[in-house]
């Protein structure tokens, strides 16, 4: 599923990375420790994490994720928007707590 | 292709720039057709490596030398040491600030990462003085 549809569903927000809204998105990951989604995610998830610093670009790009989600309102800041424009890979974000987010990403992605 | 060499330099406690040396590396190995797990493999090893600086020294470099068969790269910095490399090397330990860690590093599982992602890897440390790191993966 595309990243635009996922956004679309769960009603997600567009920070950046517009250029990326077709990404296919084929799982996601949950982690907010850095060297986790290092470590152990894979090319083409989306990642739910509560980290909006600049970090998280460098590593969902080197990790060819599809997207990152952020939760419970946290927004990233210019430099991360930035970062996410030039590598076409968006942030999203919710309201909505991690297990809620993760859950209805499961349910979209596993019907 | 003959040898390539690569020079990086990094900054002690500037995490804004942690990651440019793996991700220019990880270019040069998509241009070199290298095969995209084991890019994945390298990417993976040398950021944490350059995290590592950034978190624990105050400032080191990055030579990275590439032919036909691997990837030999070289982490060289100048630090605090590692007081018990096998300690250091156990997944969990950590010695990561409160305020590395509320950015999600120190989860002490950078070190066994690399270790897992790469085809050789060994650690010389001097209290006081620095830590070099060489790793080597094959291209093929
Ligand atoms: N270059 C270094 N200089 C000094 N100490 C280091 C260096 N690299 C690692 N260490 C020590 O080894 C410990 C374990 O390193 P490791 O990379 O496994 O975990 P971490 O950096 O603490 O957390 P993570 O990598 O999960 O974010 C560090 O907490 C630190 O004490
Ligand atoms: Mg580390």
């Amino acid at each position: 599923m595309k990243v635009r549809e996922i956004a679309e569903k769960l009603e997600l927000t567009v920070y950046s990375g517009h250029s990326g809204l077709d990404n296919e998105v084929i799982g996601g990951y949950v982690s907010d420790l850095l060297s986790d989604v290092m470590g152990n995610a894979d090319e083409g998830q989306a990642w739910i994490t509560l980290q909006n610093h600049k970090n998280i670009m460098a590593v969902a790009s080197l990790k060819d994720l599809a997207a990152v989600i952020l939760v419970k309102g946290l927004k990233p800041d210019e430099a991360t928007m930035m970062h996410s424009n030039e590598e076409n890979l968006p942030i999203l974000g919710t309201d909505a707590e991690t297990f809620e987010t993760a859950g209805a990403l499961f349910k979209l992605l596993h019907p | 292709m003959g040898a390539m060499e690569f020079r990086y330099e990094v900054e002690g406690g500037n995490f804004s720039k942690a990651g440019h040396a793996s991700s220019a590396v990880k270019k040069i190995l998509k241009q070199l057709n290298v095969d995209a797990r084991i890019i994945k493999r390298v990417v993976v090893a040398l950021y944490e490596g350059e995290v590592n600086v950034v978190a624990h020294a105050h400032k080191g470099h990055i030579l990275v030398n590439i032919n036909e068969d691997e990837i030999g790269i070289s982490i060289i910095d100048q630090g605090p040491g590692i007081p018990d490399i096998d300690l250091a090397m156990q997944e969990g330990f950590s010695t990561a600030s409160a305020a590395v860690r509320e950015m999600g590093f120190g989860a002490g599982m950078g070190l066994p990462n690399m270790k897992k992602n790469t085809d050789n890897f060994e650690i010389e440390s001097q209290v006081g003085v620095g830590t070099t790191v060489r790793m080597t993966t094959r291209l093929s």
